[in-house]
């Protein structure tokens, strides 16, 4: 049985091994999400389009994405993203960051398929005289997404966005599989360097626990906000 | 034309051969797709069992300690991801729990992810069960029915019919996040195509090969499934659930 023992767990060390990690952990969340409704959404309109070529090509991205394992998915981009896309990055960071700039692409292009059914869901769950009501008011179909349908779909699909920011957030602990430093890899390799694996990984869970538990508190309160509005 | 799916044939052939110990990445393979569908298989079994019983715990009324134990149970095993779960089970609580050490990798990967999706499923029997109407209870109440048998003749028979179309996509997310078990050595299909690719450099083929098998199995789960609702379906009883991966 050994002891536990979290001396090592010094402002210096944190600092050291932790920050940068978790910075990273936050931002690649961040972007995923953002990148990710703003090209789900970009599907979304696709695949309710009356044009069958996009319809079938935005079908079968949501279909592809969602029958493969995220981790195969980054093994994935992480071959085929060509090495000279890395120099386009200015001063060789690129090249010193790989894995963290595949990761970034990889999130948003998995993400989309799922922000996609949620944007899609949001559409089709308002009434059709929206659309028709823009419509006879003489708007363009991009009038009519931008003022009328999108702003309704997004305010009601909000929770289930910030839902899916968290299972998104836990996924970013995935890009292991590359070896990006993220808070997970820098609690490993803290773990590594003080022979201190127990603390470290059971430090990691609660990290994971505190944020992910904060943001689904979040949710709740917004869910109960938008329940009263309607 | 012909000299180009010659070629393609040619990049196959890695297939057959032997990858140092007598085994060919065929049967690597195989094998790898048995180990993925087996953690797969015995985590669900795992997921099922608690998450029934956690699912219906948090619904029972006038047991705030056990309710509360019960929503505890799934706002744990919801909110750290599948990857750090699986490195506690290997690397604390093995470490921690007297006679863990012997239990074997296999067994604390299908806890790991049993557990982790225990969670989600409970969510869903919890959901089940508020689906019905309430009148249902009641009903059972009225006709001197104890809680038990409430639960037992009334309330659970019908939630297990309507709980199948979530079931179905929960069964093929186990499916995919039994991938993490690379992580910890299992040889499933992930760690199959990470070290194949390393070893003979056909990235594109390996990966497509593993790709297809999981969606393969995605599929077969889903039609099993398929066929599953459609014989247990209660006309005019359906949920509504949130997806996640």
């Amino acid at each position: 049985m050994a002891t536990l023992d979290f001396s090592f767990y010094t402002w210096a060390n944190i600092s050291n091994y932790l920050l940068s990690g978790l910075y990273f952990s936050v931002a690649l969340t961040i972007a995923a999400t953002v990148g990710g409704i703003a090209l789900g959404t970009i599907i979304a309109l696709m695949r309710l389009s009356n044009i069958k070529p996009l319809e079938y090509i935005a079908t079968w991205y949501v279909n592809v994405f969602r029958s493969v394992p995220l981790v195969m998915v980054i093994l994935w981009f992480f071959l085929l993203v060509p090495s000279g896309f890395y120099d386009l990055f200015p001063g060789g960071s690129g090249q010193k960051y790989r894995a963290e700039i595949c990761a970034l692409i990889t999130f948003v292009v998995f993400e989309a398929a799922f922000f996609s059914e949620i944007v899609r869901a949001g559409i089709q769950s308002l009434p059709r005289g929206q659309t028709n009501a823009g419509q006879a008011l003489g708007m363009t179909y991009a009038q009519n997404m931008r003022y009328i349908i999108l702003p309704q779909a997004i305010r009601n699909m909000l929770p289930v966005f910030l839902t899916q920011t968290i299972v998104l957030f836990q996924d970013t602990s995935l890009v292991y599989a590359i070896g990006a430093y993220d808070i997970l890899k820098g609690f490993e390799i803290m773990g590594n360097t003080f022979g201190r694996r127990i603390e470290t990984y059971l430090l990691a869970a609660v990290v994971y626990f505190i944020i992910s538990f904060f943001l689904s508190m979040l949710v709740k309160k917004l869910n109960q906000k938008i329940r009263i509005v309607r | 034309m012909m000299a180009y799916w010659q070629n393609v044939w040619d990049r196959w052939q890695f297939l057959w051969d032997d990858r140092g110990d007598g085994v060919t990445y065929f049967q690597w393979m195989l094998s790898a797709w048995g180990y993925t569908v087996a953690v797969a298989a015995a985590s669900l079994v795992i997921a099922l069992v608690f998450g029934i019983l956690i699912g219906t715990l948090r619904t029972l009324s006038g047991h705030r300690i056990i309710s509360a134990f019960a929503a505890g149970w799934v706002e744990l095993f919801r909110n750290i991801p599948i990857l750090v779960q699986l490195f506690i089970w290997f690397f604390v609580i093995s470490e921690l729990v007297p006679g863990m050490r012997s239990v074997p990798g296999f067994v604390l990967a299908c806890c790991a992810l049993g557990f982790f999706t225990s969670a989600r499923i409970a969510e869903q029997i919890r959901a089940g069960i508020q689906a019905l109407p309430t009148g249902q209870r009641n009903a059972a109440y009225a006709v001197g029915f104890t809680q038990f048998q409430t639960y037992r003749y009334v309330i659970l028979p019908q939630t297990f019919r309507i709980i199948i179309p979530p079931l179905t996509s929960e069964a093929m997310n186990i499916v995919k996040n039994s991938s993490v078990a690379f992580a910890v050595s299992i040889p499933e299909l992930i760690s199959f195509a990470m070290q194949t690719q390393e070893e003979t450099s056909r990235g594109v083929e390996v990966y497509l090969a593993a790709t297809v098998l999981y969606a393969v199995t995605a599929l077969v789960v889903n039609r099993v499934m398929a066929f599953m609702e459609r014989r247990m379906r209660i006309p005019g009883l359906t949920l509504q659930t949130q997806g996640a991966h």
